[in-house]
């Protein structure tokens, strides 16, 4: 049981500013299964797409099955007979099991697939993984759990001695849950060794030998999952210190301005909650909460099925996000390059680019006003750049950042929703986007901030919901809050 | 030193179009010596100024990441419509030339509609337009040409103002306009910003929808500008005519470096890309190219143009990650 399959030793990955992985060292044995565990953005995925040789590790090493490399190639990877079960399938819907099975490397009889044959050895499969799969179905027929366990079954046809399943239960019910899990059990008879990673907690207990837990890039610990308890799981994943450079709040809060309602859509079940003016709101919750789903619903950028709004006392229900914005509530959302700015137009054009009907009269832009609204921003909020004419996609990351902050501010919104505000941009930036949102607040502004980074929302927020699984879970106080106490809820509703 | 050099690139990437441009009439001085005159100079800028008027609205809809191939359909089909109106119903040019363009106008945001609330890819959509037009355009005229309409709507074909022909005036005009619409007015940044970046511009509050139907409107209304102009030009309505217009805009409009995913380019540089399929078109028929090589030609430049601009904005990032 002691014997090594992998073994990475001080691997690093560093992005230009992110050091993404820092000098992560550990094991894994033979034929257990391991679980890694951490917040967003603790490294695991990284990780995995450095033993699937997707990325390369700026240095350490990578010791497999006794010998050592210094980097994988995503063939090297599969013909060691790693495989990877991603929470997106990579199965082809309209090919049968036995086809997606066999696909790649289907048996044949001259020129001829073997089709009975393929089916034989598919069903043989499913029997030893001690499954009922009709193997002639379409697997775009199959449930999703069915189809993970198909995406698993291609996995072991090929002789995976080592599988890594990255979430693979985020999509399935309890009872589908289960299924897959037996699966996992067969697995283990067989002495595969799995990496599993989920942030379901309980499951890791339920199915793991031994759970390794990542924080900021950082390897943590290694314990058997006898020897440890949630608690003192969360405990290791939260790891660090809150740091003191959030400015204090000087911001004095006043009554209700947006009342949400039991809001109801594909994405959120049941949402009520409601902001105060001068308010900075956190909302917590592990991706894929919902977080970003509620404010898109808010803006207008996604309908709403059911349930009320109300802004400064008035119904409020928008059709798109231009009737968000002119009722006042505008969105920087969480990924700038895909929906936040348009790279390849100029600063000038990106930052009056919501209000142009303001300065157009009659539809020809005024230049004046364009070029006082641009030097307004690009001056207060301190827009690094040798000219406002310099395209967007030249910028630094928190540059470009503060542009789409500054096109949402040139509308004067009196609600301000931040989603992920400062992902993947630098310290320096971070401080003054920090700032500005609190000048913002301190102005009379209402801001909405979602934050995956523990710190910051507990750093920024006068008030915190937390949202799990597509409904608000619960509301921690500025005196209740502890990271342990979000992760906790962040988790209650899986 | 370096950087001289990459100045030096991107300049070259920025014109090289004028640079073709130019070899090309070097080429054809040679070929033939009676290319190199005022004359030809105006008989290509005649034979443009029909397609440089579709050229624009081609302009706007690549603008936005689309194609629009209907455009020679339209133009076609607004030119037998009014031959009919002048024809058969004797109605004033005026009111004609109205009736006409608001059609034109509706086959655009047909176009526009089947690509925004269809959600249907535009070369589909307006490959349906322009067969559906252009059958349209037999169906009106049984099939034979119109003719034996008023003179006087032949007369702008014929008119010039110091010597410059009505026809090229009114491409110039309307190039004047645009370039204006789309460096002055909120049309023109709308058109870039959802070219540029659709869901961007979506979440900063634009309809996209409204902005696409008005590329693929003013699309239709100018193919409709040049359908009347080429019937002015033969003094026949031909259910034909306007085949193979898309072929020249598209062509022209991709040598003037406007971005097939939309966002990038410039109408004014389109004037080039237009010049340049002209001086093509009429050098080949001065030097006596038959019309088979021609098709041949044009359709190798077409792919040539696309490839450039693919391979120009590859150069273009290395520069501005090594800068």
């Amino acid at each position: 049981m002691d014997d090594v399959i992998l073994r990475v030793k001080n691997i690093c990955k560093y992005y230009p500013g992110v050091k993404a992985l820092e000098d992560v060292s550990f094991e894994v044995r033979r034929g257990e299964t391991h679980a890694i565990c951490g917040e967003n953005g603790a490294g695991k995925s990284t990780f995995i797409k450095i033993l699937t040789g997707a990325i390369e590790p700026t240095a350490g090493t990578i010791e497999f099955e006794g010998k050592e490399y210094s980097r994988l190639t995503p063939k090297q990877s599969m013909d060691l007979g790693i495989s990877v079960i991603y929470q997106e399938f990579s199965l082809i819907p309209y090919l049968t099991v036995t086809e997606n099975i066999f696909y790649g490397r289907e048996i044949k009889k001259g020129l001829i697939r073997d089709m009975s044959a393929m089916e034989m050895q598919a069903r043989e499969l499913c029997k030893d993984m001690g499954v009922n799969i009709d193997v002639r179905k379409r697997v775009c027929d199959l449930g999703i759990a069915y189809q993970q366990i198909v995406e698993i079954l291609k996995a072991v046809s090929r002789n995976a001695e080592f599988i890594i399943m990255d979430e693979p239960t985020a999509p399935l019910t309890v009872r589908e849950t289960q299924v897959f899990f037996n699966i996992i059990k067969r697995l283990k008879e067989e002495h595969v060794t799995i990496i599993f990673i989920s942030h379901r907690l309980e499951e890791v207990f339920e199915i793991c030998d031994r759970v390794s837990v990542f924080c900021d890039g950082r390897y943590v610990v290694t314990k058997d999952v006898q020897e440890i308890d949630r608690r003192g799981l969360i405990t290791y994943m939260v790891g660090r210190e809150l740091s003191d450079d959030y400015p204090t709040p000087r911001r004095e809060i006043g009554e209700d301005i947006l009342k949400v309602r039991g809001l109801t859509n594909k994405n959120v079940k049941d949402i009520s909650f409601h902001l105060r003016k001068g308010e900075i709101l956190g909302f917590g919750g592990l991706v894929g909460a919902g977080r970003t789903e509620l404010v898109r619903a808010i803006y207008g950028a996604d309908p709403i099925l059911s349930g009320e709004i109300t802004f400064r006392g008035e119904a409020y229900r928008p059709r798109d996000p231009g009737a968000a914005l002119q009722a006042g509530i505008g969105l920087i959302p969480e990924d700038r390059k895909r929906q936040g700015a348009v790279l390849s137009l100029p600063i000038s054009e990106n930052v009056v680019y919501s209000i142009l009907k303001r300065i157009a009269p009659m539809g020809v832009i005024h230049s004046k006003d364009e070029k006082e609204y641009v030097d307004k921003y690009i001056g207060e909020l301190n827009i690094k750049t040798p000219s406002p004419g310099q395209l967007v996609k030249n910028l630094s990351g928190g540059n470009q950042q503060k542009v789409v902050l500054a096109k949402a501010m040139a509308t004067n919104c009196d609600i301000l929703i931040f989603d992920e505000p400062t992902r993947g941009i630098d310290v320096g930036a971070k401080q003054e986007i920090y700032a500005l949102m609190c000048q913002l607040a301190e102005a009379g502004k209402s801001i909405i901030m979602i934050s995956s980074e523990m710190p910051e929302l507990i750093g920024m927020s006068d008030r915190i919901y937390v949202m799990s699984n597509g409904e608000i879970a619960g509301e921690l106080l500025s005196e209740d809050y502890s990271q342990i106490k979000i992760l906790e809820i962040a988790s209650s509703k899986l | 030193m370096k950087k001289k050099n990459n100045n030096f690139v991107v300049f070259l990437l920025d014109y090289g179009i004028l640079v073709a441009l130019l070899v090309l009439i070097a080429v054809f001085s040679f070929a033939s010596k009676n290319f190199f005159k005022t004359n030809t100079l105006f008989t290509i800028l005649r034979q443009v100024s029909i397609t440089g008027i579709v050229c624009i609205g081609q302009t706007l809809v690549m603008l936005t990441g689309g194609i629009d191939l209907s455009v020679g359909s339209v133009a076609g089909v607004s030119a037998v419509t009014a031959a009919i109106c002048l024809k058969n119903y004797e109605l004033p040019i005026w009111l004609t030339c109205i009736l006409v363009l608001i059609l034109a106008l509706i086959y655009g945001l047909l176009s526009g509609l089947c690509v925004t609330k269809l959600n249907m890819p535009p070369l589909i959509a307006t490959l349906g337009m322009q067969t559906s037009l252009r059958g349209l355009a037999y169906i009106v005229t049984d099939g034979l040409p119109v003719y034996g309409f008023t003179k006087a709507f032949g007369e702008f074909a014929k008119g010039t103002l110091a010597g410059i022909p009505y026809m090229v005036i009114l491409m110039i005009v309307l190039f004047v306009i645009f370039i204006f619409a789309l460096s002055k007015m909120t049309l023109g940044r709308y058109l870039y910003g959802v070219g540029g970046n659709e869901e961007a511009s979506r979440l900063s509050g634009i309809s996209v929808t409204k902005v696409k139907l008005m590329a693929y409107g003013l699309s239709g209304f100018l193919a409709g500008i040049a359908g009347l102009v080429l019937l002015s030009r033969t003094s026949s309505g031909q259910p034909s005519s306007g085949t193979g217009y898309e072929m020249d805009a598209i062509t022209a409009v991709v040598l003037g470096g406007v971005s097939l995913s939309g966002g990038e380019g410039k109408l004014h540089m389109v004037i080039i890309g237009m010049l340049l399929m002209g001086t093509l078109t009429t050098g080949m028929i001065m030097c006596g190219i038959n019309d088979y090589v021609q098709q041949l030609v044009k359709g190798i430049v077409l792919i040539v143009a696309v490839a450039y601009s693919e391979f120009s904005k590859k150069v273009r990032n290395r520069i501005i990650v090594t800068a």
